[in-house]
């Protein structure tokens, strides 16, 4: 008699342990996972930065043009992005040294993680009117 | 008979092949909390420096290529902004890595990400480096007198 056990090459259905899928999303698990996407879209960000640099050290027709795609309306929204991934990701630095002393591990927890949420959506908001407001003067 | 020693001379006998101290506080990687530290210490060096380059950057914002170059080129503005290029790459590389060892199963492919990664991480700190000395230079050049005056 022949199964999935002992037939050569046949792989039998075996249960595989809980993930992501399983769990309802908690804040602290978002927030851990947001940290590190934010973490890779700031490399981004700093590739455009070091960007922008070399264009600057290039001379003045390399700066113009990468003021011009910068300033552009699709820049800016990336730099908007930049500007959000960046703050996130060092509100979340900050909550992560905090427990890495062993402190805010209780229940207060779930409110250091809202507060990354937030505090980089209001701070980002926040910069870009102090931005537009510096601009329009 | 001498048992065999190492090359710090500690005992390899069986079951005491290793002095503790030799190998207390390394883990497998032999590398010990290194990466844990520098990832933290890069992570506030980063902190403070972003900050104080936010500014710079809202005000880099606009300007014309001279005005650009004058502020960039300051010494106060110069130096953090290179100190954060390598704080920021070296911080880069040590999440980056972390990323690829949690999702590239495969060895081979791991091994040439995380080798690729080093390269970046170095190229892209070099060319932000490069560019601030240029920056520098060439500010030199625009502030001094001489340039005002084209042959004098």
């Amino acid at each position: 008699m022949t199964s999935a056990d002992t037939t050569p090459g046949a792989r039998r259905e075996r249960p595989l342990s809980p993930h992501l899928s399983v769990y309802r999303p908690i804040v602290t698990m978002v927030m851990s996972i947001m940290h590190r996407i934010t973490g890779v879209m700031n490399v981004a960000g700093f590739v455009l930065v070091v960007g922008f640099l070399l264009a600057t050290a290039s001379g003045p027709e390399a700066y113009a043009t990468a003021s011009a795609i910068y300033g552009s309306w699709l820049g800016r929204v990336i730099l908007v992005l930049f500007t959000w991934s960046l703050i996130h990701h060092m509100l979340g630095g900050v909550r992560h040294a905090v427990w890495d002393m062993g402190r805010g591990l209780g229940d207060v927890r779930y409110s250091m993680s809202w507060a990354t949420a937030i505090g980089s959506a209001s701070l980002t908001v926040l910069l870009w009117v102090v931005i537009m407001i510096v601009e329009a003067v | 008979m001498r048992s065999p020693v190492d090359q710090k001379g500690h005992s390899l006998r069986p079951g005491h092949r290793t002095a503790l101290k030799s190998i207390r506080y390394l883990g497998s990687a032999k590398d010990g909390t290194d990466h844990f530290i520098k990832q933290r210490m890069t992570a506030l060096a980063n902190f403070f420096l972003v900050i104080v380059l936010a500014f710079v950057a809202i005000s880099v914002s606009g300007r014309s290529y001279d005005s650009a170059i004058g502020l960039l080129g300051q010494p106060l503005v110069a130096v953090p902004l290179a100190l954060a290029l390598i704080s920021v790459s070296v911080h880069l590389k040590l999440g980056l890595q972390v990323v690829i060892e949690d999702y590239v199963p495969n060895e081979g492919l791991r091994l040439v990400l995380l080798l690729l990664n080093t390269f970046f991480a170095f190229a892209i700190g070099a060319a932000g480096l490069y560019a601030v000395l240029q920056i520098m230079f060439t500010g030199a050049v625009v502030d001094s007198p001489a340039a005002a005056v084209p042959g004098g």
